[in-house]
């Protein structure tokens, strides 16, 4: 069986500004197999969050090979693609990008209205499961504005595995975290990974890249560097040693 | 994506912002409300003023002396005496359309009982008239030929006379009345009719024969009017253009001559007053309509805010798998549960207004199914039409830019 759920070759994407051409990736090749997680790091500009939208189906490569999960996405259409990232994708967002005025449970449930073949009790029991998962069980009615910001990117991430995707998709899904509430949600994302879960991630910061088990740089739209993460941080541990006084502060 | 899925996510984006959504739905509750109210009034006034006619005899036709008129002057009094016995008689001998006439005579007068005194109508009339105008003897008998001839002292009276004179719910028969000065002998009382269309109290009238009206009371040689029925409502037509050859003809009218008689069918007038109501109808509906139209823009307009306001849920619910039409389709139900909705409260707005309206100027309503039915349809087609830009604006989002938008 073919572990291979990435495969891009020479990948290229340009933006037409007016005149002026971006050129955005001037040639990528880059594998993922099954149970990777991986972090893509790099500077504004580098073209990062485009191969982000572009692993996510939400763009298309001006040219060059794009496989997901075995699937060329240059011969598919518009629905086509959003079936793939309502079938086969998860997505965590930097700001959540929860719908307000709508409870845990309707946010998790919400990929799975797009799928006709799942009816309303299958998906709320696994709209509960997956809120399970991300221990949030006792905060399912309550609405984005009454959960912190870590809740919400856990409601967020409970979201992205309801359709249990092939790959998970987070960009800077730490951007908004103070720094114990991203552990915690890299610990979320190394316990998911742990149980066979393809998590790919976009962030700026190297403390966070190295609870990944690979990293890939780029720059200038190009793959600058691309290593296994050798001293390799576990969230689990990290938290132990972290004090809590600071947050009794706050509560 | 199926259709309870979609009407299920419609409802809750309308229930997080009721207020709003009322708002909305207030300008087609407006306009459905007032074409409902405007038809129901119309309609009930049409078919009041049709039963009121009908009961008085649809098939009747009236023959009128024509008040005619040379350079200004009014030739009043020598016209108005244009009708005589005699046509009585050709019409009888000579029409074929028609079934039943009688000739009418007019006399007011102080009626006297007692020490109870009125003042009312005394119609001259023959035993014909209770059929063409459809009055029914309640108690007693009607006239006969015998006491027509002799010109008898007898009456038949009316119901408001009756409670005048006698007192409510008394029977007068047997009993004898002074009109002017003259006692009459009272032979019937008729059952009640009501008000006319006009208002007019129908019960109030005093019946005797027109022999007895003509030279006793009124003493006049001419008659006021004469009152026929066509054999059938359809006849009527024919019985109008029958009665004014004839009556020409016993009239000596030359050719450019005008008649000097006026010949109207009832269900004319039901036509005429009909039309008239129908015209109002449909003017009071045209504005109505106009505030439909302007509370399907509101929609329209709100949709649009909705979609702006939105475009991160738009882009949220692409990236998870939401396609184009799926997205137009949310708008565009949410848009139709607005204007549909907003017209089943408009029907309920409009059947109260209605209902206040009619009980106000005393009118009767009625709301014709075809008229909730329409605004059933126009509601739907408002709400897709004025719908649609908006939801095809939202499915056109490029989900990137959406997820970005602040």
């Amino acid at each position: 069986m073919d572990n291979t759920i990435i495969e891009i070759k020479n990948l290229k994407k340009d933006y037409h500004m007016g005149e002026v051409t971006v050129h955005a990736h001037r040639g990528v090749d880059m594998t993922i197999v099954k149970g990777e997680f991986v972090a893509i790091m790099g500077m504004s500009g580098s073209g990062k969050s485009t191969m982000l939208n572009i692993l996510g189906c939400l763009d298309k490569p001006t040219s060059g090979e794009y496989r997901l999960d075995g699937v060329d996405i240059n011969t598919l259409d518009k629905d086509a693609l959003a079936r793939l990232r309502n079938l086969k994708l998860g997505f965590v967002f930097q700001s959540y990008n929860l719908l307000s005025r709508t409870t845990a449970l309707e946010n998790v449930e919400l990929p799975l209205f797009y799928n006709s073949k799942v009816r309303s009790k299958e998906r709320k029991e696994r709209s509960i499961k997956a809120l399970e998962a991300v221990s949030l069980s006792d905060r399912m009615h309550h609405m984005p504005n009454q959960l912190s910001g870590g809740q919400q990117q856990r409601v967020a991430i409970a979201r992205s595995l309801v359709n249990d995707p092939v790959l998970i998709l987070a960009d800077e899904p730490t951007g908004n975290l103070d720094t114990r509430t991203s552990i915690e949600i890299m610990e979320l994302f190394q316990d998911l990974n742990s149980k066979g879960r393809t998590i790919v991630y976009v962030t700026h910061e190297p403390d966070i890249a190295k609870y990944a088990t690979r990293n890939i740089i780029f720059r200038d739209g190009r793959i600058l560097k691309e290593n296994l993460v050798t001293e390799r941080s576990f969230a689990k541990e990290v938290l132990k040693t972290m004090p809590l006084e600071d947050y009794d502060d706050i509560i | 994506m199926n259709f309870s899925n979609l009407f299920r996510i419609a409802f809750r984006a309308l229930t997080r912002n009721k207020l709003r959504a009322f708002l909305t739905m207030l300008g087609i509750i407006i306009g459905v409300g007032s074409v409902i109210a405007m038809l129901a009034i119309g309609e009930g006034s049409k078919m009041k003023i049709r039963n009121t006619m009908s009961s008085m005899g649809t098939n009747m036709v009236m023959i009128m002396p024509n008040f005619q008129r040379r350079g200004g002057v009014s030739l009043g009094t020598s016209s108005s005496m244009a009708l005589k016995y005699s046509d009585v008689v050709a019409l009888r001998n000579e029409a074929t359309a028609l079934a039943a006439i009688s000739p009418e005579i007019r006399a007011s007068g102080q009626i006297i009982y007692g020490n109870q005194n009125t003042q009312t109508t005394v119609e001259g009339v023959s035993e014909e008239y209770l059929s063409i105008r459809k009055l029914n003897i309640g108690s007693g008998r009607i006239f006969n030929d015998t006491e027509i001839r002799n010109m008898s002292k007898v009456c038949i009276v009316g119901q408001t006379v009756v409670k005048n004179l006698f007192g409510a719910g008394a029977d007068p028969v047997g009993l004898s009345i002074r009109i002017k000065n003259l006692p009459f002998l009272v032979i019937g009382v008729l059952e009640s009719k009501g008000e006319s269309s006009m208002g007019q109290d129908q019960d109030d009238l005093i019946l005797a024969p027109y022999t007895t009206v003509q030279s006793r009371l009124a003493t006049i040689d001419y008659l006021n009017g004469i009152y026929a029925s066509a054999v059938s409502d359809e006849k009527s037509e024919a019985a109008i253009a029958e009665v004014t050859e004839i009556l020409r003809r016993t009239h000596k009218i030359k050719e450019s001559q005008d008649n000097d008689f006026r010949v109207m069918s009832q269900s004319e007038l039901i036509q005429t007053v009909s039309s008239v109501t129908d015209v109002m109808t449909i003017l009071l509906g045209a504005i109505a309509g106009i505030s439909l139209l302007v509370g399907g823009i509101g929609i329209m307009n709100i949709m649009f805010v909705s979609v702006t306001e939105r475009t991160r849920e738009i882009g949220i619910r692409m990236s998870i798998g939401g396609r184009s039409r799926d997205i137009l389709l949310q708008f565009l139900v949410e848009s139709m549960v607005m204007s549909i909705l907003g017209g089943l409260l408009g029907v309920i707005f409009g059947y109260l207004v209605a209902k206040i309206a009619g009980s106000l100027m005393s009118s009767p309503i009625y709301i014709t199914p075809q008229s909730v039915f329409l605004a059933f349809a126009v509601c739907f087609v408002i709400g897709v039409f004025f719908g649609w830009y908006p939801a095809k604006k939202a499915a056109n989002l490029n989900p990137i830019d959406a997820l970005r938008y602040e």
